[in-house]
């Protein structure tokens, strides 16, 4: 068996499960699961804005303006149209993985076609959401 | 010295029978954020503004304070979760990673009892 010295002692080089620096990108079926980790960690750090934003109703009616005149500054906004797209992303694709689990789907040709249907349905929730959300929704007003 | 073969020692140790825990919460917790993921965010959208009255008002409602504290709660586990697991596949030095999961796992519980707090503070009417 092959070995590698770390830390002075021989370890045996053991097989890594594929990940992203040696993955071959070119195929959208892979794309489409580090997108779904992206949008995770992205969702992940939305949380942060979610806290704050409960915290500050929680701090009463001054406290409450000053947070909102944050929370509508222009990168903020940016940040939402953002968080949007990684809710609408990782809710069907993470769907995705749940028809996957029960089982279903996992042929190559499969996961290519609901790859994307994945991004193409992603893609139409995601542009409803911010469309709502900045056209007609509650921050807009 | 034991002369039993590594493959031996391990079956006599037996599974601790937790190898797909993480595996499953991370599946019934995503479930469980279809729902509330999306109610929390058309429940926003559809709110008739954002200003501190309505905010209030909103989440006084008993359905919302319930369902404010199991997104954050359930929405933080799934995250923790997950993120753990980009740090198991991306940092591989064995100190670095043990911290850098230590703080993830940290951070999530602090973030989530922060927002539970605020959430219940706002319900029971004890904000100022």
């Amino acid at each position: 068996m092959r070995a590698s010295q770390s830390g002075g002692r021989a370890v045996p080089e053991r097989p890594l499960s594929p990940h992203l620096t040696i993955y071959r990108m070119s195929r959208y079926s892979l794309l489409s699961s580090i997108s779904n980790r992206a949008a995770g960690l992205l969702l992940a750090l939305g949380q942060l804005l979610l806290v704050y934003f409960l915290l500050a109703a929680a701090s009463g009616g001054r406290t409450y303006e000053r947070a909102a005149a944050v929370l509508a500054s222009a990168p903020l906004k940016v940040c939402y149209a953002l968080l949007l797209a990684a809710f609408a992303y990782h809710l069907i694709a993470g769907v995705r993985h749940l028809i996957w689990d029960a089982g279903y789907g996992l042929e190559r040709r499969e996961s290519r076609v609901s790859a994307a249907w994945v991004a193409s349905v992603a893609l139409l929730l995601a542009a409803g959401l911010i469309g709502w959300a900045f056209l007609a929704g509650a921050a807009a007003r | 010295m034991s002369r039993r073969s590594p493959l031996g020692r391990v079956r006599g140790y037996g599974s601790a029978k937790e190898g797909v825990g993480h595996w499953w919460v991370q599946r019934l917790t995503s479930v469980a954020l279809i729902i509330l993921g999306c109610w929390f965010v058309v429940s926003l959208l559809a709110l008739p503004g954002l200003e501190h009255s309505t905010v209030v008002a909103w989440m006084r409602n008993g359905w919302t304070t319930v369902a404010l504290i199991l997104l954050v709660a359930v929405g933080a586990w799934h995250s923790e979760l997950g993120v753990r697991v980009v740090v198991e596949d991306y940092v591989h030095e064995v100190g670095v990673k043990t911290l850098t999961l230590a703080l993830v796992s940290f951070a999530h519980v602090a973030l989530a009892a922060a927002g539970i707090f605020a959430v219940l503070r706002v319900s029971f009417g004890s904000a100022p």
